[in-house]
């Protein structure tokens, strides 16, 4: 028997597109809004208007700034050739400061001082931007959990660049801005302290950042499947459950034993999601200055066999 | 009086397994294979021949990993590993002890997981529901798969599949991926791991949308969508709405686990040097003046 299995959307109904709810007097959106049909078929076929503000404005001046210093210095390092400087790009970087400057907050320009300018005002265009998922939660009479969830990104992004480099005594510490620099990076930190596998930590972020795909695949997987009595409208769902919630709850718990409903999975969600950045901030913010030899903790604590190897143990 | 108590018992946890609304979905039919023989319920589970079979593979398979525990010199749960054959073994039947478990294991985890993704078809099929989820849960298994099953097939041996303890595969993970230097410049695991972090923020801010909507706080009354929509299209300019962003959350989760599987069976039936040496190609592209690279790259640095 043949079944309709949503995939993609086969009739569009196209009107006027929407304003939005209204906002309060002082605020203005930019643009009317526009509808793309191939949009459409995947989502929602409306892009734009947008609010923009003073945040918005401030965020995106700023983090232009700090992309273009990024990119000029890049440009520079191949002195100015636009040929190499597209050949190369995935291979150049703009570096942190070498550890003999320490905490300088402005060491020469070409010795990481253009690093920690772009360090400034990456983070000015990341707190306006939080700032501004705040503030529009708010104009719309939203409760702040998109707000949160971002704070819990912008940990690890503080950790990584600003807090463990400060407990470490030096900038240089900090991840370098370049697409293989940041790969490079990385794969050092994990080499230079015991192996990031035996930190405890790093293993918490992966098993969240994995039950994050498995939890989308879950619940995108299981309203697509009921999207035919309705289940896409969710806070209908959660306010007055209806046979969509109820095979989508049924569904799970025939399988494994156990369910969420339909405020709940939001919540496993957005958990889930928010403890891949906070585990993993602790986990970055522990190394170097609690614990040096990630090998050498797991084996004191009898998680990795003395001989440093589970798979052979000798 | 002495018969009544079990079944009564039996039946009182049956009833109390059932959600209040669960009696009238709980039909006959729909079933892939066998009828009505194997269809009903235990406790909240259904059951069909798959979940017997499911049963069967996976009672068979965690027996063999406790007794392969047994013949290990550790019953620290981080330590015990249930190790594949040596590479010398290549592609036949290896001893008991040295990978023939790890081998029938590995058959019991492909029984069960295929069981398991009929057994979720059947469940669909109850409920009436569109076929995502198995198809979704298919996507892992083929991940799983090809780590265990097909890269060690076009490698020609299955010492290539990964040890079964909480550890050893992390070890595993760790000695193959250096095979070929520094894993992170794998074209393959890039987009993966793209895949994943974008997949874990979009289901923090759908997670978090749908909350602040039923939950504003403050007494106030609860939002609807044209409020979810609005705020990110007040927020970026788009907002991909109800139906949307469930598409594109099970496209991301999809894509992270199919392009895990791709970057792990490219690596070593299709290449074999440094991954970082693969980005060559772009270098030596004959448009570029060949001149000597600023920065190296790849080196596996222990001073950063």
């Amino acid at each position: 028997m043949r079944e309709y299995q949503n995939i993609f959307t086969a009739v569009q109904v196209q009107g006027v597109p929407e304003p939005g709810v209204p906002l309060p007097p002082q605020d203005s959106r930019t643009g009317g809004g526009m509808l793309v049909h191939l949009v459409g078929r995947f989502g929602n076929a409306q892009i734009g208007p947008i609010y923009l503000g003073f945040l918005g404005t401030v965020s995106l001046v700023s983090g232009l700034i700090a992309f273009n210093i990024i990119g000029l210095n890049f440009w520079a390092q191949v002195d100015w050739d636009p040929v190499q400087f597209v050949r190369q790009l995935f291979w150049l970087s703009l570096d942190p400061p070498p550890a003999e400057y320490g905490l300088a907050v402005l060491p020469p320009l070409k010795d990481g001082g253009w690093f920690m300018i772009t360090g400034f005002f990456f983070t000015v265009a990341v707190f306006s931007w939080w700032l501004r998922s705040y503030r529009r939660a708010k104009a719309l009479g939203l409760g702040f959990h998109v707000p949160i969830a971002f704070a819990s990104a912008i940990w690890l992004f503080l950790v990584l660049g600003f807090i463990r480099p400060l407990l470490m005594g030096s900038w240089s510490h900090a991840v370098p801005y370049g697409i293989f620099s940041h790969l490079d990076w990385t794969n050092a930190i994990s080499l230079n302290t015991g192996n990031w596998y035996y930190n405890p930590f790093h293993a918490l972020s992966i098993v969240f950042l994995y039950g994050s795909a498995l939890l989308f695949a879950m619940h995108g997987a299981t309203i697509l499947a009921v999207s035919r009595f309705g289940g896409e409208r969710e806070i209908e769902q959660i306010t007055d459950r209806g046979t969509a919630s109820e095979r989508a709850a049924l569904f799970w718990r025939w399988t494994m034993g156990f369910n969420a409903t339909m405020e709940s999975i939001h919540r496993w969600a957005w958990w889930f999601a928010m403890l891949t950045t906070l585990t993993g901030g602790i986990g970055v913010l522990l190394t170097g200055t609690v614990v040096d030899d990630w090998s050498a903790w797991a084996i004191k604590h009898g998680v990795l066999h003395e001989s440093g190897s589970n798979w052979f143990p000798e | 009086m002495v018969l009544r108590l079990p079944y009564k018992a039996f039946y009182g946890s049956t009833e109390m397994a059932m959600l209040s609304f669960e009696r009238k979905y709980r039909v006959r039919g729909g079933t892939l294979i066998g009828g009505d023989l194997f269809d009903f319920w235990f406790g909240p589970f259904y059951v069909g021949f798959f979940g017997v079979t499911t049963m069967f593979f996976t009672v068979l398979g965690t027996f063999l990993i406790i007794y392969g525990a047994s013949l290990g010199d550790t019953w620290n749960l981080w330590q015990i590993s249930i190790n594949p054959p040596d590479l010398e073994y290549g592609l036949g039947l290896a001893p008991m002890a040295e990978g023939g478990l790890w081998q029938i294991i590995t058959i019991c985890a492909c029984g069960a997981f295929g069981s398991w993704a009929l057994r979720e078809v059947e469940i669909c099929r109850k409920l009436g529901m569109g076929y995502h989820v198995p198809f979704a849960y298919s996507v892992a298994v083929f991940a799983y798969v090809t780590l265990c099953v097909i890269r060690p097939l076009l490698m020609g041996a299955w010492g290539h599949g990964f040890p079964y303890g909480i550890y050893s595969h992390l070890e595993w993970v760790n000695n193959v991926g250096y095979t070929y230097g520094n894993f992170h410049y794998n074209p393959a695991h890039m987009v993966a791991i793209t895949f994943f972090f974008t997949n874990a923020m979009f289901l923090s801010l759908h997670g978090a949308l749908v909350l602040s909507s039923t939950n504003p706080g403050g007494g106030q009354e609860v939002k609807t969508p044209e409020h979810e929509d609005t705020y990110f299209r007040d927020f970026i300019g788009y907002s991909v709405g109800t139906l949307g962003i469930h598409r594109v959350g099970t496209f991301l989760a999809l894509s992270a686990g199919f392009w895990s599987a791709i970057c792990i069976v490219i690596s070593g039936p299709l290449w074999v040097d440094i991954w970082a040496e693969w980005w060559d190609w772009w270098l030596e592209l004959p448009v570029f003046p060949q001149e000597d690279l600023v920065r190296q790259i790849g080196e596996l640095k222990t001073d950063p």
